[in-house]
């Protein structure tokens, strides 16, 4: 996890929220380094995670995390971590006979299918253990990312639905947090990505969003973050709703820093 | 803000991302619960504990909250989902026999429109406004009211249009500097349709706090993250004068500045003048041609 990232959101490991819809996404930049955060954020915090990765293997995660201070193959082992390696399972799909649907059956489906055997997997995943083993904190379900399921076939309702049922399990029952990230292709024509990413945006606590430089790439300076609080339901108190920061990616870290004040222009 | 709960009809609020509508809806079912209305309530986007929170307990007891959100698709086969799924659930709504005067809340209806086609969703919003209109047995019609969320970028033209033009009222969310703003479009039958923009806040037990104008200019108040940076302090020129070098620029005079005393020196032009000489020494090239050029013309 990043501290500086940490200290703008005003939160720790052990002040984590729960019940929270965070919203990831990113815009002519590549938003991953705020997963990478989230799950080493969450590990930390002795949470107990379900990640359903479906962009990267499971050793990059691993290599990245361990650069951030976590190890995957631990968590996987003592069960704090439950991995959903998309790229390696989906060959199961097709290639090898299961008793109970593959959470990634949709993609056998020839008409619209939906997102009910991963939910319930998910499900699964993040049930409360029974006593004598280890009690984590709150569940949390990491995504990444929501995006490619839209490549894959699926509409953006059955996703916002994948979406919908996870919020009343994880975050309604168990009071856990849900962090996705979607992609946002500035693309006025993929009009189910922008359903997809405005209907998620309704629903979030919390909305970070990565946006590369409207003036280009630059060597100093990789991006620019926004950060969004939302109360769905509740009137909004006085406080900062949104901060704006630019950010440089290094290798172990990530830096941020107000608009225009990168050490390297001052 | 009066005029949105006293039309009657149908409501239609819409919200964004930015300006969340959701508070707004709460503070006008409090208003009607206050009114002795009963607020039933299609529950879709969030939990039936969530939406009633703020509310206190007088105002609860006059909600009923029929959750869609819990399990709107049936997946769980437990039985305990509304029948019908989406539709048959706002269906039911309609069929509704209760007398006396009552408020429909549907949030929201991005969330309906998204799961059923938008001809059955304005349909369902006809009969709900026309049901109540005409009661059996001759009593007088019973006010409906119908409040719908409405997320505003999830829908194009088509849909929004369509409710629209059911909808009575009009209100769509802004705001500016973190105050939050209604533009309130307000159709009565046989006149014309009217306008009015109104600021507002909601206080955290859902009550409206309406206000008179936009927010003034104020100070932004000082980002808690960065100590606020003197851009002049690392530059390597002198941006500062010193005492000396003020009273010497403030001393001294303009060339092309006209005063009297210059003009009085330019006029004296006296001995005390140093008087100025021009030492020309002519080139070989050079035509000394003693005869004004000027002595042809006739002025």
């Amino acid at each position: 996890m990043f501290p500086e990232l940490n200290n703008l959101l005003n939160t720790t490991p052990d002040r984590a929220e729960q019940g929270k819809l965070t919203l990831l996404c990113d815009a002519k930049t590549d938003g991953s380094f705020l997963v990478h955060h989230f799950l080493s954020f969450y590990l930390k915090a002795n949470c107990k995670v379900c990640f359903v990765a479906l962009i990267q293997s499971f050793s990059h995660y691993n290599i990245v995390g361990q650069k951030l201070g976590v190890s995957l193959t631990a968590a996987r082992e003592c069960g704090q971590l439950v991995f959903l390696e998309g790229l390696k399972s989906s060959v199961d799909v097709f290639f090898r006979a299961q008793a109970a649907p593959h959470p990634l059956q949709f993609l056998r489906e020839a008409d619209a299918g939906n997102l009910q055997p991963l939910y319930e997997f998910v499900r699964e995943a993040l049930k409360p253990v029974g006593d004598g083993q280890a009690a984590w904190r709150c569940p949390v379900l990491l995504v990444d990312d929501l995006s490619v399921l839209l490549s894959l076939g699926l509409g953006a309702v059955a996703v916002l639905d994948f979406v919908h049922y996870c919020r009343v399990a994880v975050c309604w029952e168990r009071k856990g947090n849900i962090v996705a990230l979607v992609h946002d292709s500035g693309d006025a024509e993929d009009e189910e990505n922008d359903i997809l990413l405005n209907g998620l945006s309704h629903q979030s606590h919390l909305i970070l969003r990565a946006e590369g430089l409207a003036t280009g790439f630059c060597r100093d300076v990789h991006g620019q973050l926004r950060v969004l609080w939302r109360t769905p339901s509740q009137p909004a108190a006085q406080r900062d709703r949104s901060l704006t920061y630019q950010y440089k990616i290094q290798d172990k870290s990530v830096s941020f820093f107000a608009k225009g004040m990168s050490p390297a222009v001052l | 803000m009066e005029s949105v709960l006293a039309l009657g009809g149908f409501v239609l609020l819409r919200d964004s991302v930015e300006w969340e509508g959701r508070s707004l809806l709460k503070a006008l079912i409090k208003k009607s619960a206050l009114c002795g209305e009963q607020v039933h309530i299609l529950g879709c986007e969030v939990s039936e504990d969530e939406f009633r929170e703020g509310f206190d307990s007088s105002i609860n007891s006059r909600l009923i909250y029929h959750d869609l959100f819990r399990d709107p698709l049936n997946w769980s086969q437990t039985g305990e989902a509304l029948p019908g799924g989406p539709l048959g659930a706002l269906q039911a709504m309609c069929r509704r026999t209760h007398p006396g005067p009552v408020t429909i809340a549907l949030d929201s209806l991005s969330w309906l429109l998204l799961h059923i086609p938008c001809t059955a969703l304005c349909q369902a919003l006809g009969a709900l406004s026309r049901q109540h209109a005409h009661p059996g047995g001759g009593s007088p019609a019973e006010p409906v009211r119908v409040l719908g969320l409405f997320h505003e970028e999830l829908h194009g033209p088509g849909p929004l249009g369509a409710l629209s033009s059911l909808a009575q009222t009009e209100v769509t969310l802004s705001g500016t500097m973190g105050q939050a703003s209604a533009h309130i479009l307000s159709r009565r039958p046989r006149q014309r349709p009217a306008h009015q923009t109104q600021w507002f806040s909601i206080l955290p037990d859902f009550s409206l706090d309406l206000q008179g104008g936009p927010p003034l200019e104020s100070q932004p108040h000082a980002d808690p993250h960065t100590a606020p940076v003197d851009p002049t302090a690392h530059v390597t020129f002198n941006l500062h004068l010193s005492k000396k070098e003020r009273e010497a620029k403030d001393s001294l005079t303009l060339p092309f500045q006209f005063s009297s005393e210059k003009q009085q020196a330019l006029l004296r032009a006296g001995p005390s003048q140093a008087t100025s000489h021009i030492f020309y020494e002519p080139d070989a090239y050079d035509d000394l041609d003693q005869e004004d050029p000027d002595d042809d013309l006739d002025v």
